[in-house]
């Protein structure tokens, strides 16, 4: 598929903002939707919707298998071993706060201690604080050093033999670096550690094989990766996730119930309590079809990053000798200019940017910034988008200086 | 100049400009023309909250009118209280309470932020008029 077949799936692209063709670089908030995503979630609104799984009638049973289908194609995408090995959650924050809990309440205890990386997004942190709160476990920093780079000689020296769970992203949200995740994995699996892996970002831009990352927990957003808002993914070995109790009670979730007690469903249904995102979860399928057919954006990332590097008064976070390891996502400071004016000015421009903290405060404090300006890409923005970026990002930087 | 006629000035000054960039042009001006606040004043309880950026406003009462300055870390935001501080600065809490804010809807500055600035302009109005409130 060439770049401008790409484009085309994409209705946002063709609109304007302020009379000027809108510009998209904020994809690592949220990527567009594709119209065969957009098709999927129309057709099973208006002809498949039906509450899934008890109903014996015709049209739960259609609308069962397009989620069902959604899960094989996931497995699939991901390289589980099992399709229960698969929970549809809301999204990769519901995900990260599940396992948070039900990983919690079966393996950490007062005392324990739960590891978690300086870079990572509140979804990845948070969680882990609620359950030390919870628990009386002591939460422990992996940090990066200030490149933005993971200090992942760090890890073996920080984990102690109280040390239960270690939690880091696949990818960062705000320096766009690869993690090594099956390094990582080695040295968790080495000490009797569980690692967690954020896969928000990772998801998008990384071919995953979660067999062969090696981690134990992977965790992702469909409306990162041009699927429907509210859809999710949990992936979990399957020994572990039949450890974990669940987290929400109710819905499709139990065996059976009595009024003292009840007993609960085979995986992956333990999980999912409550009506199940009938319409969203089965754009997965399209969208991963679709993800499998998008040109390589390699010239827009090079560009992008040589640019930014080479601007005088432009500070760039997230470097690295080897741009295989780095998506494109470039977060950055500029001197005597602040972000959210930048942002500003570009959003006039046409251009859409993240200005702020990007929900990695201790990250930023790191830095010793108050925020930062990010612009992340995907495959539909073209070498000219990303030129138009870097001109337009100078004469803003020319007006307020 | 009344604030009825400060008002109608920065109407005027923003009908010269087409453009939203060419009015953010001429509120980073005002931003950077802002007369300088001391360091010592940028404390937590002169912070306004709800803005992206950092916005403090000082407030003193001189001979029954409060003047107010203010600075804030980002030089739009700056000029957007640059602006509120020409028109409200040195008038009495009576004339402040007493006016409806609008000339900020008729300059399209309201519509033309995203919500969250829209709310920092929203915090500012209201510190603002609280300032008010206390001293009348």
């Amino acid at each position: 598929m060439t770049q401008q077949e790409l484009r085309g799936l994409f209705p946002q692209l063709k609109r304007t903002v302020y009379g000027k063709p809108l510009v998209y670089l904020d994809n690592a908030a949220t990527s567009l939707r594709p119209q065969p995503v957009i098709d999927c979630w129309n057709d099973i609104s208006a002809n498949r919707t039906a509450n899934l799984h008890r109903a014996v009638h015709l049209v739960a049973t259609e609308a069962t298998e397009a989620y069902e289908q959604a899960r094989a194609d996931v497995a699939k995408f991901i390289n589980a071993s099992d399709n229960q090995e698969v929970v549809f959650t809301s999204g990769a924050t519901h995900a990260l706060n599940v396992i948070a809990f039900s990983l919690g309440e079966a393996i950490v205890g007062s005392g324990d201690e739960i590891i978690v990386g300086e870079a990572e997004h509140h979804s990845n942190l948070v969680p882990w604080q609620m359950l030390c709160a919870r628990k009386g476990a002591v939460l422990k920093r992996l940090q990066v050093d200030d490149s933005g780079r993971l200090k992942v000689e760090d890890l073996p020296s920080l984990i102690g033999p109280h040390t239960k769970i270690v939690a880091i992203a696949h990818v960062s949200n705000v320096l766009g670096l690869v993690n090594p995740v099956s390094e990582v994995a080695d040295i968790c699996h080495r000490h009797g550690c569980v690692l967690v892996v954020d896969g928000a970002q990772g998801i998008v831009h990384q071919k995953v094989d979660v067999q062969v990352l090696g981690c134990d927990f992977y965790a992702f957003s469909g409306h990162k990766m041009y699927a429907a808002p509210g859809t999710g993914v949990l992936w979990g070995r399957k020994a572990l996730l039949e450890q974990m109790p669940p987290m929400f009670g109710g819905g499709e979730m139990i065996e059976s119930v009595s009024w003292e007690s009840s007993t609960y469903a085979p995986l992956p249904r333990k999980f999912e309590a409550g009506t199940q995102n009938i319409s969203g979860t089965p754009t997965l399928s399209p969208a991963i079809a679709l993800m499998g057919q998008m040109p390589e954006c390699e010239d827009v990332k090079e560009f992008v990053y040589s640019s930014l590097l080479a601007e005088s008064g432009v500070r760039l976070f997230g470097t690295t000798p080897d741009l295989g390891k780095k998506v494109p996502v470039f977060s950055f400071a500029v001197d005597g200019a602040h972000h959210e004016d930048l942002a500003l000015i570009l959003d006039k421009m046409g251009i859409a940017v993240r200005s702020g903290q990007m929900c990695a405060e201790p990250l930023m404090d790191r830095f010793g910034v108050t925020g930062l300006l990010r612009a992340s890409f995907a495959p539909y923005n073209t070498l000219q988008d990303a030129e138009y970026f870097i001109s337009s990002l100078r004469k803003s930087i020319k007006m307020l200086q | 100049m009344t604030l009825q006629e400060r008002k109608e000035q920065i109407i005027d000054d923003f009908s010269l400009y087409d453009e939203w960039l060419d009015k953010y042009e001429y509120l980073i001006e005002l931003g950077k023309a802002l007369p300088p606040y001391p360091e010592e004043k940028k404390t937590d309880d002169r912070l306004i909250k709800g803005c992206q950026s950092r916005v403090w406003l000082d407030t003193q009462v001189e001979s029954g009118a409060l003047v107010f300055t203010a600075d804030s870390d980002a030089v739009i935001t700056r000029g957007i209280i640059s602006l509120l501080i020409s028109v409200y600065s040195g008038r009495t809490p009576a004339e402040i309470l007493s006016d409806d804010f609008a000339f900020l809807d008729a300059i399209g500055l309201r519509q033309n932020l995203s919500p969250t600035r829209a709310n920092g302009l929203v915090s500012m109005i209201e510190t603002i008029r609280k300032k008010a409130q206390e001293n009348v």
